[in-house]
């Protein structure tokens, strides 16, 4: 019994000399990567071109490694952080900052070729992690649909305030 | 005179080609084992990954050359050159060709064979001794044990090749397999002899000397450096060396229509040497105590009765 399974053992391992490899030849051909991948985290706008993040720091508080540092504006009603900084060097990539940011703000991007040869080259100011578009969520405006409806006003009624989105109209 | 200086001309060119070709096998191996685990292996440096071997040798070459100061220096040094000089002395014996070969027609080709490739459980048992480390002496141990249980039947396998041919000198063996290899009468022989020969290289499946589960890396774990690349050399001359005493003892070595004989002995023994690639890609170890039930209790008994019968036949049929 040993004899026969090794034998067709050898023959089944000798076979794959004409299968196909599964290597990826890395610098010259690139993986394929999902959208979903949980590479370099960036920072979004929203579809009016204003900066999403509201200094909420719930990316900061749920990080596991601790990496995000960031502080909100000092001018009155100015939301958008003063600076923000992620250390790339402590990052794990865990994606829970992208789960828990409340204005899809925070997000995690196919991108993962950020070697750099010094520890301090890999921690990202606000204007590093920035990008003028929306990111993975295209028509997402977090001012459009939050909001709460106080004494004397409904949801949407103040001033600039949309009013809000339909939920059970956005069955597909 | 000229003769003289001939044959050390063909002994110094075979020397280096031997271990040419065992320092161009670490390269040999990594790629094939790469394409049975659907994986490319080296191919980066040259044209796909032919001068891998070169880049290996400078990077063995200027590792730090340590040697741990709780080893006993002489022997620690003298056992890697064991293992290699014994390997590389078989080759002395073994025809390639008519022409080539440094030994010729030597009447105890096979004995020498043997002999030798006994001398090679020395060097292992002396590194594993003189490293005085617990994983390196296990490893030397295993070593002995299965290097001379495995040799017991090795050299009954062979008999059976010299009785048909009638002698122990290989260029006769080989002329002797001029119609027929000697694998057809002698399969069982032949059989028990690869495995003896597996196990006597201490290759995979049979390299429980090395077991790096369980003993890091075994008689070697206390080398590095040229040391280790010694051990390393050894091993794929090993694998050449028995590659080409299978040739020449059961696939006729030389003998092959139409091409030059040195042809049809590189592509023989080239065959065995993928073979030994395969069985390591294909097959798990055994655990110790299988690999000395199967040496004592299975092999043994099967190659006495292998004797006995070639014998039989030998006397029964006329010549």
């Amino acid at each position: 019994m040993y004899i026969y399974s090794s034998l067709r053992t050898l023959w089944f391992t000798f076979l794959h000399l004409f299968h196909k490899t599964e290597t990826i030849q890395y610098p010259e051909q690139k993986p394929y990567l999902s959208p979903r991948f949980r590479g370099r985290i960036i920072l979004t706008r929203d579809p009016d071109g204003e900066e999403r993040c509201v200094s909420c720091y719930l990316c900061a508080a749920v990080c596991p490694s601790d990496c995000i540092s960031l502080q909100k504006s000092s001018i009155e009603g100015d939301w958008t952080p003063e600076h923000f900084r992620i250390n790339f060097s402590r990052c794990i990539f865990c994606g829970l900052c992208e789960e828990a940011c409340p204005t899809s703000a925070i997000q995690l991007t196919p991108d993962f070729e950020m070697s750099e040869y010094r520890r301090s080259d890999l921690v990202y100011e606000k204007e590093h992690l920035l990008i003028s578009g929306t990111g993975k969520v295209p028509d997402y405006n977090f001012y459009r649909v939050a909001g709460v409806s106080v004494r004397g006003k409904a949801k949407g009624e103040a001033l600039n305030e949309a009013p809000p989105v339909d939920a059970r109209g956005l069955m597909p | 005179m000229v003769e003289i200086l001939i044959d050390i001309g063909i002994s110094v060119a075979l020397l280096l080609s031997i271990v040419t070709l065992a320092a161009f096998l670490t390269f040999v191996e990594r790629r094939l084992l790469g394409f049975w685990q659907d994986r490319l292996g080296p191919n980066r440096v040259g044209w796909e990954g032919s001068l891998q071997v070169v880049a290996d040798m400078i990077k063995i070459f200027f590792k730090q050359d340590w040697t741990p100061s709780f080893v006993e220096p002489v022997i620690f040094v003298l056992a890697p050159a064991i293992v290699l000089v014994t390997v590389l002395l078989a080759f002395a014996v073994l025809p390639l060709t008519p022409g080539i070969g440094i030994a010729g027609h030597l009447n105890i080709g096979v004995l020498f064979f043997l002999g030798m490739t006994s001398l090679t459980v020395y060097g292992v048992v002396l590194a594993g001794w003189a490293s005085n480390s617990k994983f390196a002496l296990i490893g030397g141990m295993r070593a002995a044990a299965q290097m001379i249980s495995y040799e017991v039947f090795m050299g009954l396998a062979l008999i059976g090749v010299v009785m048909q041919s009638g002698s122990f000198d290989l260029v006769k063996i080989v002329e002797a397999q001029r119609h027929l290899w000697f694998v057809v009468p002698q399969f069982f022989g032949f059989i028990m002899f690869l495995i003896a020969g597996i196990a006597e290289a201490h290759r995979l499946p049979f390299d429980l000397p090395e077991g790096e589960n369980e003993l890091g890396a075994g008689f070697h774990t206390e080398y590095s450096s040229m040391k280790f690349g010694m051990f390393f050399v050894g091993e794929y001359a090993s694998i050449v060396l028995i590659s080409s005493i299978t040739v020449i003892l059961f696939f006729g070595g030389w003998n092959g229509p139409f091409l030059p004989p040195i042809f049809w002995f590189m592509l023989k023994i080239s065959l065995f040497i993928g073979f030994f690639i395969l069985l390591r890609a294909a097959l798990p170890r055994p655990r110790y105590d299988q690999l000395m039930s199967y040496g004592w209790k299975l092999m043994l008994p099967l190659s006495i009765i292998n004797v006995a019968v070639t014998g039989a036949l030998i006397l029964s049929v006329p010549a």
